[in-house]
């Protein structure tokens, strides 16, 4: 700052210099503290294709194919919808829509090359398409077209056709979506279909409830009055898992989403909490304290054949599996006093602690099994300054770094199947609502706005 | 000479006082004018009946009046100059009746005396239940943060719930074991099962059967107090003795 003011300085007579030194530095410290206010906000990045620079993708709105009066609301849910998808998944950079030209197409004759890609859209891609109503019957029809390539423009021609209604535009908006970033994202499996199941309390007691992944369609699942918490769905996407005060107290319970009402699962007695599901779908890992303290506890599916894992004195909660290898659990333990994450192996041997201070808890594995994402207050204790904020660590080398820096309580990390983005708990807003960002921190976005909604959980599929 | 002068005198005297006493009865004499002819005097009267009641209980005023133009009962107001009418004063009363008539006024009255009912029976003296003894009896069992052993300062609390539980054999209870709500929910729920725990743990050394005790978490679900300080949180961590009926 002072080498920056000193040439500034010499341009003047002397008998000026002081005020302007000072009004220069004034200037300069402002412009420092705004600098640093700005890099702050220049949080570290992970994930894959870091460096890589995004393919520039133009989505402007589908067209109405036909004059059915359905069209217009259908269009809002499809156009919406596709634009969301896209832009959160992080693969592509989506072309603002203030750059179109007027004329946009409907049908690939439409297509005019050179008004897409050179400036001001300079597009390499381009999604278009149309969607109309004829007899109830919905039809869309949408491309990926390269519009550097004009030879042979085409990647993606789709066609999707269903019973006209409001889910069914957004459903085929998410797998356009999908097809889109599988083609662009080098392969990426898209999310636009998966679910999320959670807790919410809109109805007066805590229920699990499931939701689209991008915020719609939220529906309730349980109706059992009492209190529901640790929704976890199965691998196959059959069954959710969680735990429920029963007049027994704090059971594993199991909801079939095929047969759409809960199913038996034996009663453990003692304290049940927190099911987690193998990656293979044939077991299961909670927490009981049916022996008198709360151990993780392994079961199959089913509940037979049960065994217990930890035998330490604190108490020891929320396991979840490695999905990749099966081979290992990663777990919340109090045995040393504040809550620690462990890792061991699916046989229970071999039990490490993975973080060295502050209250660590509701670990999730990401799907590729080398990270493990919790929630963490680092510094905890009287006077400390500790926010409840989501880490990643890597396994191998116990290296972390944060995800959330934006205040309020974050909790339950939980990945989503293609091990780009984590959905989460934060009372950023004022209270615990749903929330998604990518795995670097990224496109965050707030999915529940009703009650308190907490624990959500992403189907693997 | 002298004597002449005597005589005209006593002669002047006589005349006088016969002059005087003639006038005198002359004038007393005429009959008084008859008198006219006098209006009948109002008469009056007023009862009550029964003439005692208790609070909210009325009673019949009834009353007769004859010669009168104008009738009145106190605290009524003016009435016809026969009649009844029911009243239920809340303390005694006197009727006070004014009958005014061209022949003058006549004034009754009649008194209703209020007596306040009997106290109901007192209700049967209330039998303690164990229920009640309980609640009198037990103490609640605190707890530092992140924390389930006892705490010294806790130890008079377990010996009051062990000396009354030991001498109520019968009472069956549950523990359940609550957190303040920082920390994460299903942890909270773990620490809430070891405050439980720990509770139980404390009576059942100290002599009170295990089978008499259930245990329950609660976690963070469902505080006592839900302010955001440490006097609330204090409220928070403890282990909750509850009667089980």
């Amino acid at each position: 700052m002072d080498e920056s003011a000193r040439p500034t300085s010499r341009r003047w007579p002397g008998r000026f210099r002081g005020p302007v030194i000072a009004s220069v530095l004034l200037i300069l410290l402002v412009l420092c503290l705004l600098l640093s206010a700005l890099s702050a906000q220049d949080w570290v990045k992970t994930g894959t294709s870091l460096g890589v620079e995004k393919v520039r993708l133009a989505v402007p709105d589908f067209k109405p194919s036909n004059n059915d009066p359905q069209n217009a609301a259908l269009l809002t849910t499809f156009n919406n919808t596709l634009w969301n998808d896209l832009d959160v998944s992080g693969v592509v950079e989506l072309v603002s829509k203030s750059f179109y030209p007027l004329q946009v197409p409907g049908q690939p004759p439409e297509v005019n090359f050179l008004m897409w890609n050179v400036p001001p859209p300079n597009a390499a891609m381009l999604a278009f398409g149309n969607l109309g109503v004829a007899a109830g019957q919905l039809t869309v029809q949408g491309w990926l077209y390269d519009v550097k390539n004009t030879q042979s423009p085409q990647i993606l021609g789709k066609q999707y056709q269903d019973t006209a209604s409001d889910a069914a535009a957004r459903m085929m908006a998410h797998k356009f979506a999908d097809e889109i970033i599988f083609r662009l994202g080098g392969g990426i499996t898209g999310i636009a279909e998966t679910q999320i199941y959670f807790v919410s309390d809109r109805t007066g007691h805590k229920e699990i409830w499931a939701m689209d992944y991008d915020g719609s369609n939220q529906r309730q699942l349980t109706h059992l009055g009492s209190i529901a918490l640790a929704p976890r769905v199965s691998p196959d996407g059959s069954r959710v898992a969680f735990s429920s005060l029963t007049k027994s107290g704090w059971e594993i319970m199991m909801y079939s989403l095929d047969l759409n009402r809960t199913v038996s699962f034996p009663h453990m007695g003692g304290t049940n909490l927190s099911p987690a599901w193998s990656g293979d779908g044939t077991k299961l890992a909670f927490s009981s304290s049916r022996a008198g303290t709360p151990e993780i506890y392994v079961s199959d599916a089913s509940g037979g054949n049960l065994h217990r894992m930890t035998t330490a004195k604190g108490p020891d909660v929320s396991p979840v599996w490695n999905r990749k290898t099966n081979a290992q659990i990663a777990f919340v333990s109090g045995r040393t006093g504040l809550p620690q994450i462990y890792t061991m192996e699916a046989d229970g041997t071999n039990q490490q602690r993975m973080t060295d201070q502050g209250y660590a808890v509701s670990p999730n594995w990401a799907p590729n099994g080398q990270f493990l994402s919790f929630a963490w207050v680092r510094k905890y204790g009287p006077g400390e300054p500790g926010a409840s904020d989501l880490y990643l660590m890597d396994i191998a080398s116990k290296q972390w770094v944060q995800l959330t820096h934006d205040g309020g309580r974050n909790d339950f990390p939980s990945w989503s199947p293609d091990g780009r983005h984590i959905v989460f708990q934060s009372s950023r807003s004022g209270k615990e609502e749903i929330w998604t960002m990518l795995a670097d921190g990224t496109k965050v976005q707030q999915l529940t706005f009703t009650g308190r909604n907490t624990q959500p959980n992403w189907s693997w599929k | 000479m002298k004597l002449q002068s005597i005589k005209w005198s006593l002669l002047i005297a006589i005349l006088g006082t016969l002059l005087t006493l003639g006038a005198c009865g002359k004038k007393a004499a005429p009959p008084p004018p008859p008198p006219p002819p006098a209006p009948p005097a109002p008469t009056a009267s007023i009862s009550v009946s029964p003439s005692s009641i208790q609070t909210g209980q009325s009673a019949t005023l009834t009353w007769q009046t004859s010669n009168a133009t104008d009738v009145s009962i106190d605290g009524i107001g003016a009435v016809q100059p026969n009649g009844s009418q029911s009243v239920s004063p809340t303390d005694s009363t006197t009727y006070h009746l004014t009958a005014k008539g061209t022949g003058g006024s006549q004034e009754a009255t009649a008194r209703l005396t209020v007596t306040q009912p009997p106290p109901p029976p007192p209700p049967p003296a209330p039998t303690v239940t164990d229920e009640d003894l309980f609640g009198q009896n037990v103490k609640d069992v605190y707890f530092d943060y992140d924390k389930s052993d006892i705490r010294a300062d806790q130890q008079s609390s377990i010996q009051a719930d062990v000396a009354f539980l030991n001498a109520h054999a019968n009472i069956n209870f549950t523990i359940e074991g609550h957190c303040d709500e920082r920390g994460s929910t299903d942890y909270n729920l773990a620490l809430g099962d070891k405050r439980a725990s720990a509770v139980k743990d404390a009576l059942t050394s100290a002599g009170v059967n295990a089978s008499r005790i259930k245990t329950i978490s609660y976690g963070k679900e469902k505080p006592f107090c839900t302010e955001s300080n440490e006097a609330c949180w204090q409220q928070n961590r403890r282990g909750h003795l509850v009667y089980q009926k």
